[in-house]
């Protein structure tokens, strides 16, 4: 068994082999996103969602808008050759995540100890 | 789930990861999806920033005063539509036809272009009423963000002209569809990444 | 029309630098008439620079590195000599402007162009060899990835002789790397210089990730890749998810300078802390970037010398993976006393004392291999004891670091710049040359002079102990690190001491230079003819030394770890059944790595001058390049396997 076994250029067209292969897919998918982004724009703007949580619901609804993204246009699956790709999204949301999480939680409490740049700058004159 | 019969491979059960190299349409993809990734991290800093320095208005004007959430809403749906007719247009490249390939391809540079220009013209209106990047740490953040994700588009225009001029004069050779792919892998991205500009940055400001 | 570029560049006034800047040109210009003389510019043009070979790239990566190296210690050893003659009232012989500069630049090279530079030539040469195939995922992108890095290399040496360097420590914070306190042209040499290398940096993380990923010989599953590609995995890995972050802060940093920003400026509401938080998001995992692949080169070395299989295998993995994760979970640790509160201090502590766990797995993994082997104490040997003990000593000063009250008496002192010296000279410099050692006879043909080897690590071993120890006292007695002088004289015997471990590590550079001249005169003493001179258990060691530039006519078939060495036990001629092709396709050569290089150097060089029409010329000429290599339709050239065969075990 010198040579791979499966060595057809298009037998495998990766992880992003199109899914069924037709525009069906990517019909549904625009559908989505557009109901998913006339409501994120409907949230924003209106009084009968609480208020403190417009935040979480915007940030629910961008993460499925995302998602209907990585599916219909991306065609991320649970294909076997797929597996690659999600575990290095998953590095890269995790990583992310903490760039941003992390980075706001620290610069939050930094800013809180510390006394703010024109107060700082006011004291050296 | 597997759309074709079962290659000698699969009927032995051979694991994946002991088939030997992987074909090379799969080896460039996954190399680009990594490339997307790193990208989507430098996006990720610069939404730190943002999310750090989106109060330092520094006296000036704050996101409140200067967004038009209207002008956002036809900007995202351009670029969403865009992302559509680059999928149909994936699809006539697949199957090898190369007129609704050129006309499906010329509506997604269309459509971005559209997008890039409302863009400079925000932008162009904030400079112009003070509120310039220089102006406050948080128009700083703004510019540097959104602006990024202008370039990465304008980027991507650049690189669909270039992509076309490949098919005209080399025709849909292997070579030439493995970055068709690797196009659309990273127009459907910037589309993501806008996802989350328009929620962060624009509907974020009250 | 040369923006701010004037005679006024030159440091006619400065000794220092313009002995130095006359010596290395003359150096330069002496090595190309040499060149020419002997006519060896097509060789090193078809060969060379525009090879696509893993190897070649990789031993080009070592060069530069061992280059650097050298530069990056006359800095050491001026910063000794200075510290060591600056005691109560004295000034030494370097004014503090001066002195700034160096400090900023020895840590600068060492990191980026030494020790990275290094890591990644290491895992270049060796990588796709172990996985049994034939190169990298995209030659052509680590061609270019290479190039980069040199150019950034030559943007920072140019700074010697044109303009000046950062005077800010090689992470240039802000607000002192802003244009209000830096407003000459050393900040932008160094922003300019690392984007490109930077980027270089991120496409060879690409590049590899892919490769070990998604191209490994049939058989060949996860658990069954030799441990050195499992930690040049996750380096890599580390690479794609850290390095966009420093791209992005410098970009932010760049702004600021240029177009008058103010993401990290004392005004307008930017936030210099802000800086420090993200550029220590790529600091920490930069530093597990390096060693990494250091861990990875000490498993192979020690089960190699053992004559054992590596003790836990698995284990071993999933501290690697473990690690991965886990180094962007700790990056605070580098502010303690920057303002956090309390939890979020305590948090970090934890983290970081958290991820010495993992580490000591390795460590035990590593003694349990040597225990019950029979040891064979070549060089590649003793730079792994070396490091186990030394290592172990810079980690546990870590883990006292990682305890905020006590970071808040030896945050910035000596003691902290012993630890990460001890960790990363103990730990990625004993790794780079254990590696070197190791591999050298695969890529020559012969092995290095055995006696000069050892010598070179007594030299580093004995040198370093005795230019570290003493920092971590003076440390503890309250001496802070970048300072040009300082007041207390009874610190000087202190700095005597560390000043004659300096010349002692000196030697020992001085012999690398000396033992590659020897080993290269009498090369015929120590040829490998077999391909495996030191009765390796990985597929490399089943190639010719060198091996020919296809690596394997034959994909090997693989059934489990250390194929190998199971095939020399089980005494199968060859690893791979069927005949050898008659010709084999190559990927062909490219300039482009070298041309974009130039135009980048062109473009970089440009923007800290201000020369405004020059940069744009530059990204033109880049673009343009890229655009000619898009309509390259041969990727391959068919190559004749002949009479090259891969070697049998024997």
């Amino acid at each position: 068994m010198a040579e791979p076994i499966e060595t057809t250029e298009d037998q495998e067209a990766g992880a992003l082999r199109v899914a069924g292969g037709t525009w069906q897919g990517y019909l549904i998918g625009l559908v989505f996103a557009v109901i998913l982004t006339l409501a994120s724009f409907w949230v924003a703007g209106t009084d009968l969602v609480w208020g403190p949580g417009v935040p979480i619901l915007l940030a629910v609804l961008a993460i499925a808008q995302m998602g209907v993204h990585l599916v219909f246009f991306l065609h991320i699956s649970s294909a076997p050759d797929s597996l690659n790709n999600i575990l290095a999204l998953a590095f890269g949301v995790f990583v992310v995540a903490l760039v941003v999480f992390g980075s706001m939680i620290i610069m939050a409490n930094l800013n809180a100890n510390m006394m703010s740049m024109p107060e700082l700058m006011n004291m050296q004159r | 789930m597997s759309t074709h019969a079962p290659t000698r491979a699969e009927a032995l059960e051979v694991p994946l990861s002991e088939r030997g190299p992987a074909p090379r349409n799969v080896v460039v993809s996954f190399g680009f999806w990594l490339f997307l990734l790193s990208d989507i991290v430098i996006f990720a800093a610069l939404f730190a920033a943002f999310a750090v320095l989106s109060h330092e208005t520094a006296g000036g004007p704050s996101g409140d005063d200067l967004f038009d959430r209207s002008r956002v809403l036809v900007e995202t749906a351009i670029l969403l539509a865009s992302s559509f007719t680059c999928g149909l247009m994936s699809l006539a490249v697949e199957q090898r036809k190369l007129v609704p390939a050129t006309a499906w391809g010329a509506v997604t540079f269309l459509l971005g272009a559209t997008f890039v220009g409302m863009e400079l013209s925000e932008f162009h209106g904030m400079i112009e009423s003070g509120a310039g990047p220089d102006r406050s740490a948080f128009l700083s953040a703004f510019f540097t963000l959104v602006g990024t994700h202008g370039l990465h588009v304008s980027a991507g225009l650049f690189w669909l002209l270039v992509m076309f001029a490949q098919v005209l004069t080399l025709g849909f050779r292997p070579m030439v569809l493995r970055r068709l792919r690797c196009f659309s892998l990273f127009w459907h991205a910037l589309d993501i990444v806008w996802i989350g500009v328009f929620t962060i940055v624009y509907l974020g400001a009250h | 029309m040369l923006g701010k570029l004037s005679w006024a560049a030159i440091p006619f006034d400065q000794p220092i630098p313009m002995i130095a800047s006359l010596l290395v040109m003359l150096t330069i210009l002496a090595i190309l008439l040499l060149v020419t003389w002997k006519g060896w510019w097509p060789y090193l043009w078809s060969e060379w620079i525009t090879s696509v070979d893993h190897k070649r790239i990789g031993v080009m990566y070592i060069l530069l590195a061992l280059v650097m190296l050298v530069r990056g210690f006359t800095d050491a050893i001026m910063m000794r000599s200075q510290l060591a003659l600056a005691a109560g009232g004295a000034q030494g012989y370097l004014p503090p402007e001066h002195y700034n500069q160096i400090f900023s630049a020895h840590g600068t090279i060492m990191i980026f162009f030494v020790a990275m530079t290094f890591m990644v030539g290491l895992m270049n040469f060796v990588v796709p060899l172990q996985l049994g195939i034939r190169d990298v995922a995209f030659p052509v992108l680590n061609s270019v990835s290479f190039w980069l890095t040199a150019a950034g290399v030559l943007l920072v040496n140019m700074s010697l002789f044109i303009g000046e360097f950062a005077r800010t420590g090689w992470l240039v914070y802000p607000p002192l790397s802003e244009l209000a306190y830096s407003p000459g042209v050393g900040v932008d040499y160094y922003l300019w210089a690392l984007q490109i290398s930077g980027a270089g940096t991120l496409l060879s993380g690409i590049n590899l990730t892919t490769t070990i990923l998604k191209l490994r010989a049939p058989g060949m599953g996860y658990m069954r890749m030799p441990i050195f590609c499992w930690t040049a995995l996750a380096s890599n890995l580390l690479i794609v998810a850290a390095f966009p972050i420093l791209t992005a802060t410098f970009a932010m940093l760049l702004l600021d300078r240029y177009l008058g920003f103010h993401f990290f400026t004392n005004e307008a509401g930017g936030n210099a802390m802000m800086y420090i938080n993200l550029i220590w998001a790529w600091g920490h995992p930069e530093v597990y970037i390096l060693i990494l692949p250091a861990f990875g080169v000490f498993s192979e070395v020690i089960a190699t010398f053992s004559g054992k299989s590596l003790f836990g295998y698995r284990s071993m993995v999933i501290a690697t993976m473990a690690i991965c994760v886990l180094s962007f979970m700790v990056w605070l640790h580098h502010f303690f006393t920057m303002g956090a509160g309390a939890d979020i201090n305590g948090f970090f502590g934890i983290m970081t004392m958290i991820i010495a766990v993992p580490t000591g797995v390795k460590v035990f993994n590593w003694l349990f291999t040597l225990y019950g082997g029979r040891l064979r104490f070549d060089a590649p040997v003793y730079w792994a004891l070396g490091f186990m003990v030394t290592f172990v000593v810079g980690g546990m000063t870590g883990v006292l670091l990682a305890i905020p009250p006590a970071d808040f008496v030896l945050h910035n002192s000596l003691f902290l710049v012993a630890h990460f010296h001890n960790v990363i000279i103990g730990g990625v410099l004993f790794g780079a040359f254990a590696g070197y050692t190791f591999w050298f006879p695969k890529a020559f043909g012969f092995k290095l002079d055995e006696r000069i080897g050892k010598a070179i690590f007594w030299c580093w071993f004995i040198g370093f102990y005795l230019a570290f120890m003493p920092l971590y006292i003076l440390g503890l007695m309250g001496a802070t690190r970048r300072m040009q002088h300082y007041d207390v004289a009874g610190w000087q015997p202190l700095m005597l001491v560390a000043l004659l471990g300096a010349i002692v590590i000196l030697a020992g550079i001085v012999l690398t230079g000396v033992q590659l001249v020897v080993s290269i005169r009498t090369r015929d003493q120590r040829r490998d003819p077999t391909g495996d001179p030191w009765d390796g258990r990985t597929l490399e060691w089943s190639t010719a030394s060198p091996p020919p530039a296809w690596n394997y006519s034959v994909l090997p078939a693989v059934n489990g770890l250390d194929p190998h060495w199971e095939a020399k036990k089980s005494s199968k001629s060859r690893l791979q059944d069927g005949p050898d092709p008659k010709s084999i396709a190559v990927p062909r050569n490219s300039p482009i790595g070298f041309v974009l290089a130039f135009f980048a150097v062109m473009a970089g060089f440009a923007l800290i001058w201000h020369i405004w029409w020059m940069a744009v010329a530059g990204l033109i000429g880049a673009l343009m390049t890229i655009l000619a290599h898009a309509w390259r339709v041969s990727d391959e050239v068919e190559q004749i396997v002949g009479s090259q065969r891969q070697r049998a075990a024997t």
